[in-house]
């Protein structure tokens, strides 16, 4: 016990005295939770339209009115001919225009029928695709609103919609969790593997194996600070989601600890199996940065969506961890199920942990 | 006779194909500084990695300490001090915690620990240093500081990997006299190296080529064996068969 204490003290010596670990221990978590949380959001709000109404009756001025009011759009400008509206475009000063004809109302009313224009700046297809979605919806609302007054129609099918679990549809909910699932990797498995290959480098490794150290001891000590500093890094992501970002944690605190852990010894086996390979830093942030956080980041469905991925690129999705550990955290947090639902994705994370560690602590006696 | 210290019959470690020492069979006494000479590749390394539990033989018998290194390489692991050609030392750690460090892993009491510590300082006069990291030190303060750091648990048997690698001449004679010491307190030290100069300050000497002992005795017989003037030569006319 008291080879081992020397050892943890050892290691927390390296990790307190190199800025650079610091850094990333710590300042990397909560720069990207803030940057994630304040940049990838796919929610609009205010966004410059422009109005061409030469009709300017009654129920032309109350549409604009009621985009106006909607809280996504802001009226930039209103335009007086057709031909401004190419320019306002390629200012960028617009991102939608809403264009009446010159006898909305009268149609309206008299004819019970007509048309308006949405034009979007397609140059940035997510948000051109939102933004008409939402007028969409303001002018269906619009619609029904005027109907209702009306004789009703003989077929009517009113489409009502209802986000379960996300009704505002807020972007956190998803990257509380990625953000979880990539500081945990990055932390466990890069720090570990890198941590690992600087013994090697520096040739410390063969004081320690020839020392009356165990293996396992050895591994231990290397990752034991890191497990306890992935932890707490856990919880800052989980608190700032929670207090900056609403994010909603419905289920139990507990199990979700219990979950991270699970997920953390994965990238640590994961780490120590890239150590065992790697024999200096470089070449251990390369498999670690390359074959654990890029697949994280794109495949996991952290970014884009599992479900719009090829056949195959799934597949591959499903042998990444992150994979499943971020269906677990946003079913924990987000809809509040207990374990009896996750047994599924905690059977695949136990299986990876118990595969990736028995591999790494092969190849470890076999390689050091 | 005394019971070696050291003790191995057709000692041999393949990896793959490759025979990387090749059945060699020596005994070292207590006291003995005995020298492991040979080309980078001759197996050297090999040699004392497996005496020194770190890799298992292929085949063959080897006992240190009286321990079998196949069958009980923990065991051997508790006797020996170990110092590689790298000096392992944590540079980012003070000189002081260094020795904590190593001292912890060996088992020591911190009372002990803290004892050995100022002794150390002492006998390097590193007094003013023993709070500065080890990074800043010189290549030969850091080697010195290795070694004793190795014999710290006050192991009977040392074994050294090409210690003075990259040291310059006085620092490397600085060295043995420290190697020296150790021995005249009875403690058993093997040395590899490839400088054929220091092959002159060891008791025996096992010159290696290609995985096998091709000569094995005092530098003084050595020489008269091979009717050379000094090591270098000895290790040249071997070398070329």
């Amino acid at each position: 016990m008291n080879r081992f204490r020397a050892f943890i003290i050892k290691e927390f010596r390296h990790i307190l005295r190199d800025p650079r670990t610091l850094l990333i221990l710590f300042g990397m978590p909560v720069a990207q939770v803030l940057l994630f949380g304040f940049v990838l959001t796919n929610e609009i709000k205010n966004a410059a339209i422009a109005v061409y109404d030469p009709a300017s009756d009654a129920e032309s001025i109350e549409l604009t009115q009621k985009m106006a009011s909607s809280g996504y759009f802001r009226i930039e400008r209103t335009l007086q001919t057709v031909q401004e509206l190419e320019p306002a475009f390629r200012q960028g000063k617009i991102k939608l225009a809403l264009v009446f004809p010159p006898n909305f109302g009268q149609r309206l009313n008299h004819e019970g029928r007509t048309q308006v224009q949405l034009i979007g700046d397609a140059s940035d297809p997510n948000t051109a695709t939102t933004l008409i979605n939402y007028a969409s919806s303001i002018v269906q609302d619009f619609q029904r609103k005027r109907r209702g007054s009306e004789a009703s129609q003989p077929y009517r099918v009113d489409v009502e919609s209802r986000m379960l679990y996300n009704p505002e549809m807020k972007a956190v909910y998803a990257f509380v969790p990625g953000v979880m699932t990539l500081i945990l990797m990055l932390i466990s498995a890069m720090m570990t593997s890198i941590t690992i290959a600087k013994e090697k480098e520096m040739g410390t490794m063969e004081v320690l194996l020839v020392s009356p150290l165990k293996p396992i001891q050895i591994i231990l000590g290397k990752t034991t600070p890191y497990l306890a500093l992935s932890f707490v890094n856990a919880i800052i992501v989980v608190l700032i989601g929670v207090f900056v970002f609403g994010m909603p944690m419905m289920g139990s605190i507990g199990l979700l600890a219990l979950e991270t852990t699970l997920y953390m010894f994965v990238a640590l086996s994961l780490g120590i199996l890239i150590s065992t390979r790697a024999a200096d830093q470089q070449t251990a942030l390369f498999m670690s940065g390359l074959g654990l956080l890029m697949p994280t980041m794109l495949l996991s469905g952290f970014i884009f969506p599992r479900e719009s991925m090829p056949y195959v690129l799934q597949l591959v999705g499903n042998i990444i961890p992150a994979t499943w550990f971020n269906q677990i955290i946003k079913s924990i947090m987000i809809k509040g199920v207990g374990i009896s639902y996750l047994y599924i994705q905690t059977a695949v994370l136990l299986g990876m942990a118990v595969v990736f560690l028995a591999l790494s602590m092969r190849n470890f006696k076999d390689r050091l | 006779m005394e019971e070696p210290v050291i003790f191995t019959e057709n000692l041999t470690k393949t990896f793959g194909r490759f025979t990387a020492v090749n059945k060699i069979s020596f005994s070292v006494y207590p006291g003995e500084i005995f020298g492991f000479l040979g080309a980078n590749g001759a197996g050297k390394t090999t040699a004392l990695r497996m005496l020194s539990g770190l890799l298992k033989p292929s085949s063959g018998i080897a006992q240190v300490a009286g321990v079998d290194v196949m069958r009980q390489p923990e065991q051997v692991k508790r006797r020996i001090g170990y110092m590689s050609q790298k000096f392992s030392l944590y540079e980012d750690l003070t000189i002081r915690e260094n020795i904590r460090f190593y001292g912890g892993v060996y088992g020591l009491k911190r009372a002990v620990v803290k004892q050995k510590t100022s002794e150390l300082i002492d006998k390097l006069e590193l007094g003013a240093h023993v709070d500065q990291l080890v990074r800043s030190l010189p290549l030969g303060w850091r080697q010195k500081l290795a070694l004793s750091v190795a014999m710290l648990h006050e192991p009977r048997i040392v074994f050294l990997d090409e210690p003075t690698s990259g040291v310059d001449p006085l620092t490397r004679r600085q060295f043995w006299d420290l190697i020296y010491e150790a021995a005249h307190q009875g403690v058993t030290l093997m040395v590899t190296t490839h400088y054929m100069e220091e092959a002159e300050y060891c008791k025996r000497i096992s010159m290696m080529v290609d995985g096998k002992i091709e000569a094995l005795d005092t530098p003084g017989q050595l020489k008269k064996q091979f009717n050379a003037e000094s090591m270098d030569e000895v290790f040249r006319k071997l070398a070329r068969g």
